[in-house]
């Protein structure tokens, strides 16, 4: 397992501090307002919690990717719906950070690490979930210009981002039509932010719409090259990945210890709950589960920092792990609680519905498993 | 102004406290911090230099291990730290301690000194009025609230039915009371930065304190016990008509509980 240095010791610990101190007190608040806690963004922004996403040179903290993922787990544990909000500064910026060149990085990687803005990473649409080859929001190219058409859905952030990284289809005049990534902004006539959606969790993460009506973004906003598209999403979702994974773990830790503390209070026939044998195989099984994801984020980031080529493979098997863990843990956790555990009055009901995005987003697990099963299938031939 | 904090690390407070078989605190496992009162101390200070400027100096008594509690309070905002480090000093008592601040801070010379009015952890409240004695510095303790200007402090102190207010010559030692200012959170910027500043390590000999003054041999005081509180025991719930309850928890509080 990787060992955090002093540096990170510390900040980990100042993590755990606010988790405490200022997050926890808010998250069942902001859970019911449903509303962008931008309290919490400002708390984040004023502790350099999104500088460590980024390189020194960019404004940030330079720090590992490991205590990246560690950071996001505990702050998953306390709300979700705010750790979202950190995990997606790294999704949408990963275009950026992963295939810009340096003036995109200067313009926009010190704003996202000094928490002035957010950026939305706008791949699904209405049509295009899992099959990405499905997307119709369209480029043209019109003088020194790239004109955009269509419109995106599920945008995580989008309504509180200043950038986006937009993927649409370049049309060329043979016809052709290449995927391909821009970076635009809040304030570029013809693009249009939606409503933010009712979710059945994640409440205060806003998820919103975008309609982009001929916006208009100039040549230098092509973010890679034209018909880059594939790679830049496959590489962004494969540290998406890990961020969703370690919010899940967060997840499945904050059960588990919810559920221990409520079974050894709990008395039934006589005896503490968490002395019954279907109890604490519950039990067990969570922290085998929490045992398990911390192995696999462990390893995938390691193979992240060393730029393996086998990354995606891991990375999707620690997405589908991770998450598949957060929905039983929770619901493991709900059931322990019994009656309780299905009010608001205890937060394992909030875990719950949090947790069902999990094998859902940034790829299904069911995607999840094939680009495994393909990436095998690669390794035996013949 | 120069600034001077003399600061200690302790048990984090949320420790289990337990003793080992030969009655000793068991500090195995458990993960130490710099204290609380020492902590804000280190926030009045770095407010100070925040307002006025100058240069905010961390003092600590410890070995190695003891740079994490000076490490936290660099990542805070304060700009040095003196580590005092020397085998001689274990086993000493508050006297010593006294003494080794009172030499490390002749020689560091500071305009102002701050501190914990106690410890979180001995609570003894000796260190600062001894080392005032020493110094022959003004002292006051249980601060909530400093004002300084011209060479002047006021100090605002917390009594049992109120508060009074000192006014003392610069340099002083002030002690610091809940409230006199809330410690910040370090934030990530602050921590990358802490790794950067000086953290000068002196033995005895570097501030002309004799080992033999020092230490087990030269305490005046001897710890002879610890004892743990008594764990709070569960209530019980006495079950029954209401006129039977009734006398039966009369009955109690005269030959159980002895209340009455």
């Amino acid at each position: 397992m990787y060992q955090f240095n002093e540096e990170e010791q510390m900040i980990l610990s100042m993590v755990d501090d606010i988790c405490t101190d200022i997050i926890m007190p808010r998250a069942q608040e902001i859970d019911i307002q449903d509303e962008f806690p931008w309290d919490i963004h400002q708390v984040l922004a004023e502790q350099g919690i999104f500088s460590l996403c980024f390189a020194e040179e960019y404004g940030g903290a330079g720090v590992g990717l490991h205590c990246w993922l560690k950071m996001m787990e505990k702050i998953a544990a306390v709300s979700c719906a705010v750790s979202m909000m950190i995990a997606n500064v790294s999704l949408g910026s990963a275009p950026v950070v992963l295939f810009g060149n340096e003036e995109q990085k200067q313009k926009v990687l010190p704003e996202l690490a000094s928490g002035e803005a957010q950026i939305a990473f706008g791949l699904t649409e209405p049509n295009a979930g899992s099959d990405i080859g499905g997307i119709t929001t369209t480029a043209v190219k019109k003088g020194d210009k790239y004109v955009i058409n269509g419109n995106k859905v599920f945008i995580t952030s989008g309504s509180v981002s200043k950038y986006f990284s937009i993927f649409a289809k370049v049309i060329g005049e043979d016809g052709s039509r290449k995927l391909s990534c821009f970076l635009a902004e809040k304030d570029m006539p013809g693009l249009v932010i939606g409503r933010n959606e009712e979710k059945m969790g994640l409440h205060g993460s806003v998820t919103t719409q975008l309609f982009f009506e001929n916006l208009e973004v100039p040549e230098s906003a092509i973010i890679g090259q034209i018909g880059d598209g594939y790679k830049i999403v496959f590489q962004s979702l494969n540290k998406g990945r890990l961020n969703n994974g370690a919010q899940a773990t967060g997840l499945v830790q904050a059960a588990l210890k919810d559920a221990t503390i409520y079974a050894k209070g709990r008395v039934q026939f006589g005896n503490p709950i968490s002395e019954f044998q279907a109890i604490q195989f519950m039990i067990a099984d969570m922290e085998i589960g929490l045992q398990t994801c911390h192995l696999m984020l462990d390893n995938a980031a390691t193979l992240f920092e060393q730029k393996s080529p086998d990354l995606m493979k891991y990375a999707s098997a620690t997405k589908v792990v991770c998450s598949d863990m957060a929905n039983k843990a929770t619901a493991d956790a709900v059931q322990i609680f019994g009656g309780y555990g299905y009010c608001k009055e205890y937060p394992v009901e909030r875990y719950f519905r949090d947790s069902k995005i999990f094998p859902i987003f940034e790829g299904s697990n069911q995607i999840q498993r094939g680009i495994i099963a393909k990436a095998v299938y690669k390794e035996y031939n013949e | 102004m120069k600034i001077v904090v003399c600061a200690k690390q302790t048990f984090d407070t949320e420790a289990v406290i337990a003793l080992t078989a030969d009655g000793q605190v068991n500090a195995t496992g458990i993960t130490l911090i710099i204290d609380p009162y020492s902590e804000f101390a280190v926030e009045q200070a770095i407010q100070m230099k925040e307002k006025d400027g100058g240069e905010v100096i961390v003092l600590t008594i410890g070995n190695a291990g003891a740079q994490s509690a000076i490490r936290h309070a660099l990542a805070m905002g304060a700009d040095s730290g003196v580590l005092v480090d020397d085998p001689a000093i274990a086993g000493g008592d508050s006297l010593a301690t006294a003494l080794i601040l009172a030499k490390a801070l002749e020689k560091l010379n500071p305009d102002i000194i701050l501190g914990g009015f106690k410890s979180s952890d001995i609570a003894g409240a000796q260190v600062l009025p001894r080392v005032s004695s020493i110094l022959n510095l003004p002292n006051v303790n249980v601060a909530t609230h400093l004002e300084w200007a011209d060479g002047k402090a006021q100090v605002t102190r917390e009594l049992d039915d109120g508060v009074e207010i000192i006014e003392v010559a610069l340099p002083a030692i002030i002690g610091a009371q809940q409230g006199l200012a809330e410690p910040r959170y370090p934030s990530v910027k602050g921590i990358m930065q802490s790794k950067k500043k000086p953290i000068n390590t002196w033995t005895l000999a570097d501030i002309g304190v004799d080992a033999g003054a020092v230490g087990a041999g030269a305490a005046k005081t001897k710890v002879v016990q610890y004892t743990l509180k008594e764990a709070r025991k569960g209530g019980r719930i006495i079950e029954g008509e209401v006129p039977d309850v009734t006398k039966e928890v009369v009955q109690l509080t005269r030959t159980e509980a002895k209340v009455i």
